[in-house]
């Protein structure tokens, strides 16, 4: 059976990819098992922006998805940018198998503020659910508490709930309910 | 909705388009890449792109400003977002005259470019759903979606057509009921103001002085209660086309005031003094012999010929019985519906009926014969009974046995009898048998009559 994978890219706190893992685990059927830890690809990194480009980060992350592998989320400490963006908080494969996470922008230190560990918790679950969504086919959703509503701002993510809307989630239903069991 | 809005990105660097394209695609968009302005070209030609995101700088060939330029000569309505590294007036300004719609710096942040997106495809629905509405009236006028049969209503048709597009003023004659104001509204919606307003004003239904101040608008104070200024109908049609129904039925002033707007297409508001030019195209209707209106002196001539350019003299519904049973389809279909009714035809024996009545009131009163049959019927389709009355309303109008004789010796005894009637007087004769004075001379002359 196919299973949806998880990798750090670079150093990442144990007990974060343990809660990645879980939150993952709670909606998606496939079993759900970590990889070993992939080192920053050196042509990743925009000195002049001081950020990581995500492109190649979901390069990196692609050339590591093992066969039985039918999602990957890369999850980072990181920065991530595209050349069009000054930032972005992950992205993913509309529809296919990669996705990356940076944990960046979710902290409450990259704004200057004291550490919020509940609140990191909460903020990597919405994206979890979010970056997952896009890689089984899911496009942003209007309703601006579903997980899958585009957050462009810390604000936004936080104003999101955990869970994906009635419509996201009867689409998830639809995927998960495929004959063999596995959506690919 | 936001998915059938394909947008382009074009850009010589493949990471820049690819990673633009993913952030898009997450939204829900279609996004195709192209890494140079030839490829851009080949792409454009075959999809109809809402949004083009185009480098200002691509190394080689075309640069940002010509992919542009080549993509609004394919598709005008695209919009063009120039993208730059670097931000200078001198590009921003030549980008935004060449027709960009916007200019952003990269990297921009993610809130700019999703609210960026998201108010030019509102702006492009809302174009999309006025063009559509647009669309619909035109078809709701369009001369071919006019129901007949009849070779004359066919010939008028044709004759819509060809003239639609003219600014040549047109008289529209026929009995009320038979469709005047449907023919001007599918002349001026197949011509090119179509696109402009379609203004009608029934000149029998105002007095005199509420009819100028509705024609020609007014100036503050002009009359007790003129609170503020007006534009009239004429102002109001500017580029498009007016409907003067029931124009016979105007007084002396208003007529030498229209036929001064006709000649010079300039008018004063009432109370004002200074000029207006408005470019409209006049069509004018009415139920009344315009002609003989002319002659009797009770329609100014000059007028008279000014409107008369071209003339449309539209039957009345008995002299095309052939098209009393389609227009009986397709009011029943479209009564039923609309008052939601389960009634799905109408039966031969109640068509018979409907065909040989005389519809002294045309089209407009096979409407409402069929509304007052969908009402009171309580069967699945209009038969017979459910037109009985106006059997009854049919007997009761004057019958008379006719003799077995020829049509010409007919109209000679009824000329005869009419003129004794009238006590010899042409005039009145002329008017009791519907036909004009020198009509009626003609045929005194033809069936040697004395008068």
């Amino acid at each position: 059976m196919k299973t949806v994978c998880v990798v750090a890219i670079g150093s990442v706190p144990a007990q974060v990819l343990d809660w990645v893992e879980c939150v993952a685990v709670e909606w998606c059927p496939l079993p759900v098992r970590q990889l070993p830890a992939l080192g920053l690809p050196e042509g990743a990194y925009d000195a002049t922006r001081g950020q990581y480009q995500s492109v190649e980060i979901m390069k990196a992350v692609a050339g590591s998805k093992p066969s039985d592998a039918a999602r990957i989320l890369g999850v980072t400490e990181v920065d991530l940018a595209i050349p069009m963006l000054t930032f972005v908080f992950g992205q993913a494969q509309l529809d296919g198998p990669v996705a990356v996470l940076s944990l960046c922008r979710l902290r409450q230190e990259f704004y200057g503020l004291p550490g919020e560990e509940s609140l990191l918790r909460e903020r990597i679950a919405k994206e979890v659910l979010h970056e997952l969504g896009h890689t089984f086919g899911l496009t942003h959703c209007g309703e601006p508490k579903c997980a899958m509503s585009l957050a462009t701002h810390i604000g936004l993510v936080d104003n999101k709930d955990e869970r994906y809307c009635a419509h996201c989630a009867q689409h998830l239903a639809r995927r998960f309910a495929s004959p063999d069991g596995e959506p690919l | 909705m936001k998915k059938v809005w394909p947008i382009l990105v074009v850009d010589d660097e493949e990471v820049m388009c690819e990673s633009m394209a993913a952030w898009l695609r997450e939204d829900g968009y279609r996004v195709d890449t192209a890494p140079n302005g030839q490829k851009a070209m080949e792409l454009a030609k075959v999809t109809e792109y809402a949004i083009c995101f185009i480098d200002l700088k691509m190394p080689g060939g075309m640069d940002g400003i010509e992919t542009m330029m080549e993509i609004h000569r394919i598709h005008p309505e695209a919009s063009i977002i120039i993208i730059t590294a670097y931000a200078t007036v001198d590009t921003a300004i030549q980008a935004m005259k060449e027709g960009a719609q916007e200019y952003i710096v990269k990297p921009c942040h993610p809130q700019e470019i999703s609210m960026l997106v998201s108010r030019i495809l509102k702006l492009k629905k809302l174009q999309s759903e006025n063009a559509i509405l647009r669309k619909k009236i035109s078809r709701q006028y369009r001369h071919h979606d006019i129901i007949t049969k009849n070779p004359r209503m066919e010939e008028i048709l044709a004759l819509t057509g060809e003239i639609a597009s003219l600014r040549s003023t047109v008289l529209i004659c026929g009995d009320s009921g038979t469709g005047k104001e449907l023919i001007a509204r599918a002349i001026h919606y197949s011509g090119l103001r179509a696109e402009k307003r379609f203004v009608s004003v029934s000149c029998a239904a105002l007095t005199e002085t509420l009819l100028e101040s509705e024609l020609f608008g007014h100036e503050k104070g002009a009359f007790t209660g003129a609170e503020g200024q007006t534009k009239g109908k004429f102002e109001l049609a500017d580029g498009g086309t007016i409907f003067l129904d029931e124009i016979g039925d105007i007084s002396a002033k208003l007529q030498a005031d229209l036929l001064r707007v006709l000649q010079e297409r300039r008018f004063y508001r009432v109370g004002g003094t200074e000029e207006v030019s408005v470019d409209v195209r006049v069509i004018a209707a009415t139920n009344k012999d315009l002609a003989e209106e002319a002659r009797q002196g009770r329609f100014r001539d000059d007028l008279y010929y000014r409107i008369n350019v071209i003339e449309i003299r539209i039957p009345p519904l008995r002299e095309r019985r052939e098209d009393v049973p389609l227009l009986a389809e397709h009011f029943v279909e479209r009564i039923a519906s609309e008052l939601g009714k389960d009634i799905t035809g109408i039966s031969g024996g109640a068509l018979k009926l409907l065909i040989d009545y005389d519809w002294p009131g045309n089209v407009r009163e096979l409407e409402n014969v069929i509304e007052r049959a969908i009402v009171t019927s309580r069967n699945g389709m209009l038969v017979e009974s459910d037109f009985t009355w106006l059997n009854q309303r049919s007997s009761n109008a004057e019958s008379w046995e006719v003799p077995d004789v020829p049509l010409a010796d007919l109209e000679r005894r009824a000329i005869i009898a009419v003129l004794e009637r009238k006590g010899g007087n042409v005039r009145d004769a002329a008017a009791s048998l519907g036909i004009d004075r020198s009509t009626l001379y003609d045929k005194l002359k033809r069936y040697e009559i004395a008068h």
